[in-house]
């Protein structure tokens, strides 16, 4: 280990210093957070009214005389799911039958923020309770309530709205009750509510949520009504069909580019193909004599997009033929020579060398690691990885002379779409609407702003003309923001009887967050704050490991990285869980026991472990050429474990079967939940087997699936799901934790079946 | 001026001869239901039935189309009732994010007009489309729920 680590970061001085500066900087929100609606998550926001025949019963519930429910969804709809479990948080506390609910997406309002979302980045273990984890935390949590951020990402949806949608319905069935009491002059305590409709069993009497809809709103919201206790869930834990699968099966779903305004024109354009480039000149003259072509214009480089020619026309294919009219000239800028490749042999370097800052440590790793009998020592490497969503990035703008300007995007937080949209249009946000249709695919790349700020920005030029600004396949491919590449030292003493005595792991990898923060708010950049998902994964580890530490060596790169399904967690778990069986292979132990052993004290792992061996048939015999890996990762406060059964045929692997199983604590709608399995696990195998960018000249190789491969339904293996409910108290995501251990245990199945130890990804067998 | 018959009508447009099909249909017939996901006929997101065949719309050009009888996913039903396969596809509960979904389902439905009870190995030789969210274990089920139907009936 260096010196500059252990000198400077090991202080707990400066570590604590580190983390004050959160607290800084949180600190004005703790004044703030006394002017904001503290704990009032029930009021309706000014302006928010009920459409027509419906009342509206708190900030997110309208019922209709229909006897609709429609829920105001502070989440976006990407595929997980959330349109129709979140409605089922009200459903169950209203006692409304699952059928009546609908739903639409909640307006911009800090009552529907996503406090969880950035409470979860202070840098700690999560089973953590020192005081200053805890303060970080709370503080963080406040703080993100305050900046009011709706979005979608962490897995955190059904965490941030289990309290307080909740609530909602348990406040709206009060209000319902409360105006039949008074319709059939009884108590409202004599009152039952079931599947929708209130009845009083003394006098017979009933009336539908529908009926006593108008009747309610007028009624104050009522405080402190008592919520169900888990034993009388009726509606969480079941699976009532998803509320927007039907329109996903005749085509009728709106997706962001399926938007289509009066006037409304097409815009394509040309990003500078190397990253951070400029625009030099641009020749449009052939262009704009093509037909239907309306403008060429510029895209100046900002922190948060790519410097770009655009064509505005009036229908797209209209604006991509005259696109490839135009010359362009750039300005290549600095990193016009950046290579992956040695971008790879840089990282190795600073594997050895690198100024490392320590996430996690404890007992004394210099000394276990210093001559034991037996010592594991192994370097890991995961690519760039791009997000390649189904649908190419897309907005749709209209920047009217009166001063407002409306925004339609698939995004995975509107509450930035708000602020950039007023950025870009030069009005104040107040002026501002955004719409957000369903997301052709998220996984993080939604949550960016770059496209949004490019088509307010032309809008602006075609004032009172929506401007439909879409992104080919390769300018998605070749513009994203990547998983970050990264490159990990994996260190383990072992004691003669195979025992783990100590444990090391430093990764080298840009910071999604610092990034992140640096596109939305460059002046407030700064490498001061520590990045818990560079880390992630391998500080947090579950087993027991005492003498251990975690460190990690910032860089900084022209490729851009953001959050990518499943964040660090995604190469952390490959790198923690392969090099687990690394260990439990120069032990001579079996994997499964060996990570029983390190889990002594914590049973619930254990036991999502042993749910999936079990099912998986771990131990029995297969056949010649096929192996079992196992890996186990927790992440999004859910904890996961897969085994992989992999052939090899003509010596590449063939996936045949993933057995997973998974703790969320509690599976509010378990169909989702096998859903977000099946969809994690093919979404790793993808990354295992296929994912891998890499630039040459500056600029990104891949450009179409052609040479950035999906895994096709050929490729799919059998896959089983298996749910551990071990109570509301342990509530942890679905989205992303079944990403994490796919490529380990498919890893690890090869080793299994060949002796072959892949510690590179994309998998290269030969 | 060209003239095709979509979801069995009669339509004329006027768009250049190379604009891809797909683009005709979203942008000069407001049908959406078919997606633009890779423009070079690699994804399946913009599966149409030309003439009953499946096609893949991004790059058909419209004067290969002339006169031809295209159905989306917009007309998969048929006098109003939906597709099995549509019917399926609820009752397994196929679609994520949902985008690929069209493509999805025509594709499956020309395998199943063309073959009414595929083996598995059919439905993964016919089925190329790419799903970024991973819904292919539900789509295996769905078609095979479909296809056994028929073999019941």
């Amino acid at each position: 280990m260096n010196r500059i680590e252990d000198s400077a970061v090991r202080s707990p001085w400066r570590r604590r210093f580190l983390v004050v500066g959160t607290l800084a900087a949180s600190g004005l929100a703790v004044g703030l957070w006394r002017f904001y609606r503290e704990g009032d998550r029930l009021t309706p926001p000014p302006g928010l009214k009920a459409g027509e025949g419906r009342a509206l019963l708190t900030a997110w519930i309208q019922v209709g005389t229909d006897d609709l429910i429609t829920v105001h969804v502070p989440r976006q709809e990407m595929g997980q799911g959330i349109t129709t479990t979140l409605p089922m948080l009200v459903a169950e506390e209203m006692d409304a039958d699952p059928a009546q609910m609908r739903f639409v997406q909640a307006p911009v309002d800090p009552v529907f923020a996503n406090a969880t979302m950035v409470g979860d980045g202070v840098p700690f273990r999560h089973d953590d309770d020192g005081w200053l984890a805890r303060t970080a935390r709370t503080t963080q949590t406040r703080f993100g309530a305050l900046l009011g951020v709706q979005g979608t990402g962490g897995s955190t949806s059904v965490r941030d709205g289990w309290l307080p949608m909740r609530r909602a319905g348990a406040t709206a069935r009060a209000m319902l009750v409360s105006a039949a009491a008074e319709r059939f002059g009884v108590p409202a305590e004599e009152c039952v509510v079931e599947k929708g409709v209130v009845s009083h069993p003394g006098s017979g009497k009933t009336a539908a949520f529908g009926a006593l809809a108008v009747r309610a709103g007028r009624r104050p919201i009522p405080r402190d009504v008592a919520l169900k206790t888990p034993a009388q869930f009726r509606i969480l834990g079941t699976s009532p069909p998803r509320i927007d699968v039907p329109s996903k099966t005749d085509g009728s779903a709106i997706f962001g580019s399926d938007v289509r305004l009066p006037g409304m024109r097409h815009a394509v354009l040309v990003q500078c193909p190397v990253f951070g480039g400029t625009l030099k000149s641009f020749d449009a003259s052939a262009a704009q004599k093509m037909p239907g072509v309306r403008a060429v214009l510029p895209l100046a480089r900002t922190a948060t997009s790519a410097a770009a020619v655009a064509v505005v026309a009036d229908h797209h294919w209209q604006a991509r033929k005259a696109l490839a009219a135009v010359t362009v000239t750039w300005d290549e800028g600095a990193a016009a020579g950046h290579d992956t490749t040695a971008q790879r042999e840089r990282y190795r370097t600073l594997l050895r060398d690198g100024d490392a800052r320590v996430y996690d440590e404890a007992g004394e790793i210099e000394n276990a690691l210093a001559a034991p009998p037996i010592l594991v020592d192994s370097e890991y490497f995961a690519p760039y990885l791009a997000h390649a969503t189904m649908e190419p990035v897309n907005a749709t703008a209209i920047v009217r002379r009166d001063g407002t300007c409306e925004v339609w995007v698939g995004n995975q937080a509107p509450t930035l779409v708000k602020w950039f949209a007023s950025q870009a249009a030069g009005v104040d946000t107040d002026r501002v609407t955004v719409h957000t249709p369903y997301l052709g695919g998220g996984f993080g790349r939604r949550i960016e702003m770059d496209v949004v700020l490019q088509a307010v920005t032309l809008a602006r030029s075609l004032p009172d003309t929506p401007v439909q600004l879409l992104w080919s396949r390769e300018d998605d491919m070749q513009h994203d923001v990547y998983r970050p590449m990264a490159a990990a030292r994996m260190q383990a003493a072992l004691d003669s009887s195979g025992r783990v005595i100590g444990w090391a792991a430093r990764v080298v990898s840009q910071s999604c967050t610092g990034e992140f923060s640096a596109r939305l708010l460059p002046a407030a950049a700064s490498d001061a704050m520590k990045d818990k998902t560079t880390t992630e994964g391998l500080f947090d580890l579950p087993y027991r490991l005492p003498n251990r530490r975690t460190s990690h060596v910032l860089t900084h790169e022209p490729v851009p990285v953001g959050y990518w399904r499943s964040v660090g967690h995604g190469h952390n778990a490959f790198f923690a869980e392969s090099f687990v069986d690394e260990c439990a292979a120069a032990a001579k132990r079996d994997p499964v026991e060996f990570r029983r052993a390190l889990l002594a004290d914590a049973p619930r792992h254990r036991q999502v472990l042993d749910v999936a061996a079990a099912r998986a048939g771990w131990g029995s015999p297969l056949a010649a050429g096929t192996g079992r890996g196992v890996a186990l990762a927790e992440s999004f406060h859910s904890i996961v474990a897969q085994v992989a059964e992999v052939e090899i045929v003509d010596g590449l692997p063939v996936v045949r079967r993933v057995v997973c199983a998974i703790d969320c604590g509690f599976a509010l709608h378990p169909d989702t939940v096998v859903a977000q399995m099946e969809s994690a696990i093919v979404f790793g195998l993808t990354a295992a087997l296929h994912g891998e960018i890499t630039t040459k000249d500056g600029r990104v190789q891949q450009g179409n699936f052609g040479d950035y491969p999906l895994l096709r339904l050929a490729d799919t293996p059998e896959i089983e799901v298996l749910i551990v409910n071990s109570g509301v108290e342990h509530l942890g995501g679905v989205g992303e934790p079944g990403t994490p251990p796919v490529a380990p245990a498919v890893c690890n199945a090869i080793f299994a079946a060949t002796g072959k130890r892949i510690r590179s990804l994309p998998i290269r067998v030969a | 001026m060209k003239t095709l018959t979509v979801n069995g009508t009669p339509r004329e447009v006027d768009a250049d001869d190379d604009t891809p099909l797909l683009w005709v249909l979203r942008d000069h017939l407001g049908l959406t239901g078919s997606k633009f996901g890779c423009g070079v006929g690699l994804c399946g997101a913009c599966v149409v039935h030309v003439d009953g065949a499946p096609v893949r719309a991004c790059v058909l050009p419209l004067e290969a189309c002339a006169g031809r009888a295209v159905t989306t996913i917009e007309g998969l039903a048929a006098d109003g009732r939906p597709h099995p396969l549509q019917t399926a596809w609820i009752a397994h509960q196929v679609p994520q994010c949902g985008y690929c979904q069209s493509g999805m389902i025509m594709a499956a439905a020309a395998l199943l007009a063309e073959k009414p009870v595929p083996s598995d190995d059919d439905i993964a030789v016919a089925i190329t489309n790419l799903c970024r969210c991973g819904t292919y274990p539900r789509v295996r089920r769905a078609i095979r729920a479909v296809a056994d139907g028929h073999t019941n009936s």
